[in-house]
């Protein structure tokens, strides 16, 4: 039994990341994401935490940094948000091409313009395609549950791909609330110490890492890292079933569901708009509406076929985005959506819903709105036009 | 579930007291929820927090809108439309301040209605107006939503014995100032 602790989402990072015993981070402070830093580097100083900790003039350097000791075979940890994130967006990169294993919390953050500092998805969905395996947790216990199962993820030899362990910034981030944080030794049972072993740097076995490689090599490679994230979905239900069965806590691996079972209409979220979600929904069924929520996961990889399982026989659904995907005039995870269903708009009444960009809130009453839409227009298919939360 | 919206400035330590109500709340074995939020952080530029407090797991993370209980801080928030804004009928006001209630723009629907001289204890105790420790006292008294002694004990592990002194007087001293 692990021992409940009343933490913030970053402070909950910071235990779940020492619980993993990481043998380095190098991080940049950045807005909301720095109390993650912040404390570990107490932990280090306390002598709580035996780990090299690094201090870095930059997010390109953090992401350098820790891609070394990664290639050393080390564990390694860095958090980011949003402009932090665009800055390493080159070592970024290169370390899922690498296929080496990570894990960075990444507390997500609108980008500017107009300027802005606070909440929003922009920035880890923009880099849905770098090649990491991306999670978005709902509350603090998933973010805490999500680093250590985030570790296990990416270091199994079937996947080998950094994680991002992804919680909104500020309504998560600073959310104070209880958490469950496991006792070490069951932490240690459940994640032995790394043994990745395919670029292990030893001074006395010099070789080149990373040269120059031509073309249809490297589409070898890029070819292995999507079969590695085809197989990431089946390691993901099977660690999810690990983890629950050692500490009690079952998370439904790549996509959660609640009263979706009978459900005619369907609201899709993406992490901490799913507990307004679900409030909703239940306040739906209690006017009679038969509401169901998925909430996705893990987005990269995409969860198309469960998705499109479990939306089989529904009648509509929308999918609430809180990003945008430029040049569709909708949300990007509704985009994706779509794609997991063929003759989507034969089958289902859709649309796109977008809020909570740059810190604005998504309410109760947005995803009220938007299930009494979905079932107002639920026997009409087709794509209906993308719903924006304009709140006050 | 219960909905408190807190409103501050920053520097009064609205985020702290808040932890601190969700800490007692947790050990008890209940629920509880604090979410700040920052506009652009500076020192005296007004604050608010949301926390929630429940017997079941808290699954909402938004603002509130309509809240059942209001924790002022400074009264001089008083004449910001945001500040009394969607308080449910009857809903409760604990506030730092030595003015009446018709001073304070209460709104006719508000409940009970509880004022202490926060800034007097704590510049008395500490030389400057940190209320949120008083405050905290206040609300013991009035929310009755936590255990006193268990929310005073981690005042006092947060902040000092002194602390706890200051949560000790406002809560014999706040008073109810419209019912």
């Amino acid at each position: 039994m692990g021992k409940i602790k009343v933490l913030t989402g970053n402070y909950t990072a910071t235990e779940a990341a020492a619980l993993c015993r990481p043998d380095l981070v190098a991080a940049y402070p950045i807005t909301p994401q720095s109390s993650v830093v912040e404390g570990l580097a107490g932990k280090v100083h306390n002598g709580e935490l035996d780990a090299n900790l690094v201090q870095v003039e930059s997010e390109h350097s953090a992401m350098s940094v820790v891609q070394g000791a990664a290639a050393g075979g080390g564990r390694v940890f860095t958090a980011t948000s949003a402009q932090g994130l665009a800055l390493m967006y080159e070592p970024y990169f290169r370390m899922s091409t690498l296929r080496m294993p990570m894990v960075m919390a990444l507390a997500t953050r609108e980008m500017t313009s107009p300027e802005t500092v606070w909440s929003g998805q922009q920035d880890a969905i923009s880099v849905r395609d770098a090649g990491w395996i991306q999670v978005f947790c709902d509350n603090n216990q998933e973010i805490m549950d999500m680093v250590i199962q985030g570790y296990k993820l990416a270091e199994h030899p079937d996947v080998l791909i950094p994680v991002n362990v992804c919680y909104d910034g500020f309504y998560s981030s600073h959310l104070t609330e209880g958490v469950d944080v496991p006792d070490q030794k069951e932490v240690d049972e459940f994640l032995p110490a790394p043994s990745f072993a395919h670029c292990v740097l030893d001074p006395k076995k010099p070789f080149a890492l990373d040269p120059l490689t031509p073309g249809p090599l490297l589409m070898k490679y890029r070819k292995s890292h999507l079969d590695a994230m085809e197989k990431a979905l089946d390691i993901i239900e099977e660690i999810d079933k690990e983890f629950g069965d050692k500490f009690g806590r079952y998370y439904g691996g790549a996509i959660s569901e609640y009263r979706t079972e009978d459900a005619e209409v369907v609201l899709i979220t993406i992490a901490g708009m799913t507990g307004t979600g679900m409030d909703a929904v239940d306040i739906a069924r209690e006017k009679g509406i038969k509401a169901g929520l998925i909430k996705l996961r893990f987005i990269r990889p995409f969860p198309a076929k469960r998705i499109a399982q479990v939306l089989e026989g529904k009648k509509a659904f929308a999918v609430v985005d809180r990003s945008v995907c430029f040049g569709w005039s909708q949300g990007p995870m509704h985009m994706e959506v779509k794609a997991a269903i063929a003759d989507v708009n034969e089958k289902y009444a859709h649309f796109s819903a977008i809020g909570g960009l740059g810190g604005a809130d998504i309410s109760l009453q947005n995803m009220l709105d938007t299930i009494e839409q979905l079932e107002a227009q639920k026997e009409e298919h087709g794509e209906k036009t993308t719903k924006w939360f304009m709140n006050e | 579930m219960k909905e408190i919206r807190l409103h501050g400035r920053g520097g009064q330590g609205v985020v702290k007291a808040s932890q601190l109500i969700v800490k007692a709340a947790v050990k008890g074995g209940r629920y509880g929820q604090f979410i700040p939020f920052f506009g652009v952080e500076r020192k005296g530029s007004p604050v608010f927090g949301y926390l929630r407090l429940s017997e079941t797991p808290i699954r909402r993370k938004m603002q509130i809108y309509f809240p059942d209980m209001l924790v002022i801080m400074d009264d001089s928030l008083v004449t910001l439309p945001a500040t009394y804004d969607g308080l449910k009928d009857g809903g409760i006001v604990i506030i730092n301040s030595k003015k009446t209630a018709e001073e304070l723009l209460v709104p006719e629907n508000a409940g009970i209605v509880a004022s202490v001289d926060a800034t007097g204890i704590s510049e008395e105790l500490f030389g400057k107006n940190i209320p949120n420790t008083s405050m905290l006292g206040a609300f013991a008294k009035i929310a009755g939503l936590v255990d006193k002694d268990a929310l005073f004990d981690e005042i006092a592990n947060a902040f000092g014995e002194s602390n706890r002194k200051a949560a000790m007087r406002a809560f014999e001293e706040v008073k109810v100032i419209k019912e």
